[in-house]
């Protein structure tokens, strides 16, 4: 099975929080290493940052669950932020989501059945001024047209098949 | 194109990165050899305070005057943050900077902290700027290889430790107390005021937060002089140059280093190239998703705090976003009011309960299903939840919505009266 975080990973992150004077600033840095690791953080993910902190894993559940870019539930192995914010949605966001939602047949908030791609809507990218625009993981995408998309799609189903 | 002196932009190269060497090469780190070698920090804060520089991350108050009353004699720890946030729409300025030139703001960090005689300092960086999160870590190891970071600075007996934090997502953080509960690794809601950061702020010690623009000013003021940086804008009163991000129905949505006071006729001909598909300019949001509407009879008013304070508006952030003549005002006020309703953190009635209200009343009347009486609400609620939130986001959630009402409230009428949208 998957790891959620490589041994040296954790042992690093252990050292780290017996150095520091406050080692809950550390949770979100966990977080998104378990995510890098893992795909996304499961409950798993949760109590073993919550050990590696000293705190109840409560408090780590209450700062994973309020940021959007931590995923709480699994993920498409590319996780699509499709900007809804408005300098992108007065060029064009709208169809860019409806697009990738009818080549992907699936609805914003779903996973494709080949574990690929989830669509989720985001806030501002900050890349008003190559707007409309993605984020692919942690790729950012602008000036999208819809066959700029389908492009990247493609370009994407074969770096997972490589 | 552009004529105005270049500071923040003076390194940059589309599609590149200055590091070290590049910007050593045009005066880097000159002016924090300067300052350490002949200034005193009193001496620093005077002159920024002199120098009319206002915090560039959307509030406008003087960076000299905040400096002033941090409590600079209190024992460490002390924090310097950088607010690098950068999460209103219509706002890219910092990322396009930091994508051009990270040692600016090491610089300027560094500086400020000699200034405030402040020991320790954070980068709080937005989740979708990997590449400016991994320019600023390049940026900072290679300024505590040259000495410019890290224990006794240059000889001069100065200490400044700098850490990065990249964050997850969420618009809320931008709020400097909410920022802090997110360094400090607990939830983000904002914290109450008082006590502000300066007394208590992160780990409950002395903190100042400043946007990224703000800090990477303080080289270049402290080269140039606060005579010098006062002149670079166009209008008396104003200070500086700033960073105009441009998007919307322009031709050119770019990044542009322009002085403070310019006029919105030539932002929006000169640098945006006049509107797209050769249509009209209806309006635009001066300063970000919080600031109230300009419309085509504020062309000539000199951009800058208090010039668009008197015509009820904002400078925000100067992410100047343009609509054409075939735009819905109806729908571009609900698309913001969205935007604020889902990045608010629930904490507080008002916001949590107070903007999906506007919403629905927003989308009633843009679906044509809307009444006189649903205006009236809409009225009521801008009265309700402006100045009653916790924080600021309820309250720049109303800036849209005064706009609407105030500017385009016969649009709202037309709405209502057609029982459609009339674009």
């Amino acid at each position: 099975m998957k790891k959620l975080l490589l041994k040296k990973e954790i042992d690093a992150f252990r050292k780290k929080a017996q150095k520091l004077e406050h080692p809950r600033e550390m949770v979100i840095d966990l977080l998104r290493a378990i995510q890098d690791h893992f795909g996304w953080v499961p409950d798993a993910g949760v109590e073993l940052a919550a050990d590696i902190l000293g705190v109840p894993p409560i408090e780590v559940e209450e700062v994973a669950t309020f940021y959007d870019k931590i995923y709480r539930q699994k993920v498409g192995r590319y996780p699509i932020h499709i900007c809804d914010s408005i300098c992108c949605w007065i060029r064009g966001g709208e169809e860019i989501a409806a697009h990738l939602q009818q080549q992907l047949g699936i609805k914003l908030g779903q996973t494709t059945s080949d574990g690929l791609f989830t669509l989720l809507p985001t806030c501002c990218l900050g890349g008003c001024g190559r707007a409309p625009s993605i984020m692919v993981g942690k790729r950012f995408y602008g000036h999208l047209t819809c066959d700029g998309l389908d492009q990247i799609i493609a370009q994407l189903r074969e770096e997972a098949v490589g | 194109m552009s004529s105005t002196p270049q500071l923040l932009f003076k390194n940059r190269i589309p599609g590149k990165t200055a590091f070290l060497k590049e910007y050593c090469k045009t005066g880097g780190y000159s002016a924090l050899v300067k300052a350490l070698k002949t200034m005193s920090p009193a001496e620093i804060v005077q002159l920024v305070k002199s120098s009319g520089l206002r915090g560039r991350g959307g509030a406008g108050f003087s960076t000299g005057l905040k400096w002033s009353f941090f409590p600079s004699d209190k024992p460490a720890p002390k924090y310097l943050v950088c607010n690098c946030d950068e999460m209103e729409p219509g706002t890219y300025k910092d990322g396009e900077l930091l994508a051009a030139d990270p040692h600016q703001l090491v610089e300027g960090m560094v500086l400020s902290a000699y200034a405030l005689n402040v020991d320790e300092g954070y980068i709080f960086i937005r989740y979708a700027y990997e590449g400016q999160f991994k320019n600023l870590q390049k940026a900072v190891a290679e300024a505590k290889k040259a000495g410019y970071l890290g224990k006794n600075i240059l000889g001069s007996g100065f200490d400044f430790e700098l850490h990065l934090h990249g964050s997850a997502g969420r618009y809320i953080l931008g709020e400097e107390t909410a920022l802090l509960n997110g360094l400090e690794g607990k939830r983000p809601n904002p914290r109450i005021k008082p006590p502000f950061p300066a007394e208590r702020g992160l780990f409950g010690r002395p903190t100042t937060v400043n946007n990224v623009e703000t800090l990477a000013n303080i080289p270049h003021i402290i080269n140039g002089g606060s005579e010098w940086f006062k002149g670079l804008a166009r209008n008396p009163e104003g200070a500086g140059t700033k960073l105009f991000g441009l998007s919307g129905h322009l031709n050119v949505t770019e990044c542009f280093e322009l002085p403070v006071g310019i006029p919105l006729s030539e932002i929006v001909e000169v640098y945006g190239g006049g509107v797209w598909k050769s249509r009209k300019f209806k309006a635009c949001l001066p300063g970000g998703a919080s600031t109230p509407y300009l419309t085509a009879e504020h062309m000539d008013i000199p951009l800058d705090f208090d010039t668009l304070a008197a015509v009820g508006s904002r400078f925000g952030t100067a992410g100047v976003t343009v609509f054409d003549d075939k735009t819905c005002m109806v729908a571009v006020t609900l698309n913001l009011l969205q935007f604020f309703a889902r990045e608010s953190c629930g904490w507080c009635t008002p916001c949590r309960d107070g903007l999906p209200l506007v919403c629905w009343l927003l989308e009633k009347i843009e679906k044509g299903q809307g009444t006189m009486g649903d205006l009236e609400m809409l009225k009521e609620q801008y009265r309700h939840i402006g100045g009653r939130s916790f924080c600021a986001l309820a309250e720049g959630a109303m800036g849209p919505l005064d706009g609407l009402m105030r500017l385009f409230e016969q649009e709202v009428i037309d709405h209502i009266e057609k029982g459609h949208c009339p674009f």
